[in-house]
């Protein structure tokens, strides 16, 4: 090799990633920043929002091969998301925060959660219209649960091609809560409706009972839906360490260190599956549409199952507690409560929204396990 | 089994089953608080705090 052949092969070398750039990469890149934008500037979500964002545009960059068979993000990938640690370890996390109190004081609050789940199964009905297969549609769905954990455990599992699609709009749409549901409350509610006051409740429960609580739901919970109690298991795992009150030390862990290490590893490998080759689909746009359309529907249920309620309880409930239904915790309570306010300034609506929100927790936990538990009862899976 | 008959089963005992998990759950719930309710000592603990 001469010096010049020598010379040429290094600068080409140099050049290497522009040459095998294909042309989805740059685009790709743009929507990681984009999603950065929203995380720094915006502040939607940004300890999800910002490791999906940058992981995005690490594997966008060709011939860091991230995501090969020896790749840093393959690593994480397969010990993380194929095992389906992650989201179970944040579910600890999530349980060891939760305090599930407000819907202990008031349990028919837990039933707007019900409600606030029914978009996943409306949307997974339309999307098997759409085309896509049995697996697909139900990891479509579970974009309604407007949990992230639970979507990133069944999409893993059951249909990890659309991964990276169904983990952004779950995030995404978890992060403008605030602007999808005010218009809905508004459309589907009187004013007389939303001006309602309810009754403060005063504190009725006992440290049995929330001690208890985990204990029984994972229980009962286990034998109605076993194929969902690696959900319901941990995040009530999380809680009994929170009431037991013995072991602060490992609560703590759970919803801190832990959960933050594996919140980045989580961001970061969900960022990875956004590969401009396999992200840049018409279906991806397809998903993010019956994602939107599944949160709208959750709202709507869990607003409409409200007003049903106060109507059987001669009009105490305001109906827009039933937004609070679904599993955007502790965001969906704070935005009833705003909205209550706007209407009618006595309105404290933040406790009973709370007991609903906590309802919707468990709620998008049990729906995905029922809905396991379905596929396994026809023998899908 | 065709989509139609996947979907919709899907859909009647999901929302169903799911509506029934909870309404279980919230009667436990009941049920719990019925047979621990919030002892004096707590209420006054409460209030002191």
């Amino acid at each position: 090799m001469t010096m010049l052949d020598a010379f040429w092969n290094g600068l080409t070398g140099l050049g290497a990633g522009f040459v095998h750039m294909h042309w989805s990469n740059p685009v790709m890149i743009v929507v990681g920043c984009a999603l950065l934008y929203l995380a720094v500037i915006k502040q939607f979500e940004p300890l999800l929002l910002l490791p999906i964002g940058f992981g995005c545009i690490l594997v966008n960059i060709p011939l860091a091969d991230l995501m090969g068979s020896n790749g840093f993000l393959r690593i994480i990938y397969n010990a993380g998301i194929m095992t389906e640690l992650f989201p179970l370890l944040i579910f600890v996390g999530i349980g060891a925060m939760t305090d599930f109190g407000p819907v202990l004081e008031n349990p028919a609050t837990f039933l707007l959660g019900a409600a606030g789940q029914f978009g996943i199964f409306l949307v997974l009905g339309l999307a098997l219209v759409l085309g896509f297969t049995e697996m697909e549609a139900v990891s479509i769905g579970i974009i309604g649960a407007c949990d992230g954990p639970t979507a990133i455990y069944v999409t893993s599992k059951y249909a990890p091609q659309l991964l990276g699609a169904v983990s952004v709009a779950a995030y995404c749409y978890m992060s403008l809560v605030p602007l999808i549901q005010p218009p809905i409350m508004k459309i589907l509610t009187t004013e007389k409706e939303r001006m309602t006051v309810m009754k403060s409740s005063t504190r009725s429960v006992s440290r049995n009972t929330k001690l208890l609580f985990p204990l029984v739901i994972t229980i009962i919970g286990g034998f109605i839906a076993p194929m969902g109690l690696p959900l319901l298991g941990t995040i009530m795992l999380g809680n009994f360490m929170r009431e037991s009150g013995v072991v602060a030390r490992l609560t703590k862990a759970s919803e801190n260190e832990i959960a933050n290490v594996v919140t980045l590893l989580l961001g970061l490998s969900i960022g990875a599956t956004m590969d401009g080759r396999i992200f840049l689909k018409s279906q991806t746009l397809i998903i993010l549409g019956l994602g939107f359309l599944a949160i709208c529907l959750d709202t709507a249920c869990g607003v409409l199952l409200a007003k049903l309620m106060r109507v059987m309880t001669g009009g105490k409930i305001n109906p827009l507690i039933g937004a609070a239904g679904i599993s955007a915790f502790p965001m969906a309570a704070r935005v009833v409560q705003k909205e209550g306010q706007k209407y009618n300034k006595r309105s404290y609506l933040l406790m009973h929204a709370m007991g609903a929100n906590a309802g919707g927790q468990i709620g998008s936990v049990i729906a995905a396990a029922v809905m396991l538990s379905i596929l396994k009862g026809m023998g899908i899976i | 089994m065709d989509k139609f008959t996947f979907g919709f089963t899907m859909l009647v005992i999901g929302m169903g089953g799911t509506l029934l998990t909870l309404g279980i759950m919230s009667a436990i719930m009941v049920l719990l608080k019925r047979i621990f309710p919030l002892e004096q000592e707590e209420r006054s603990s409460e209030k002191q705090q």
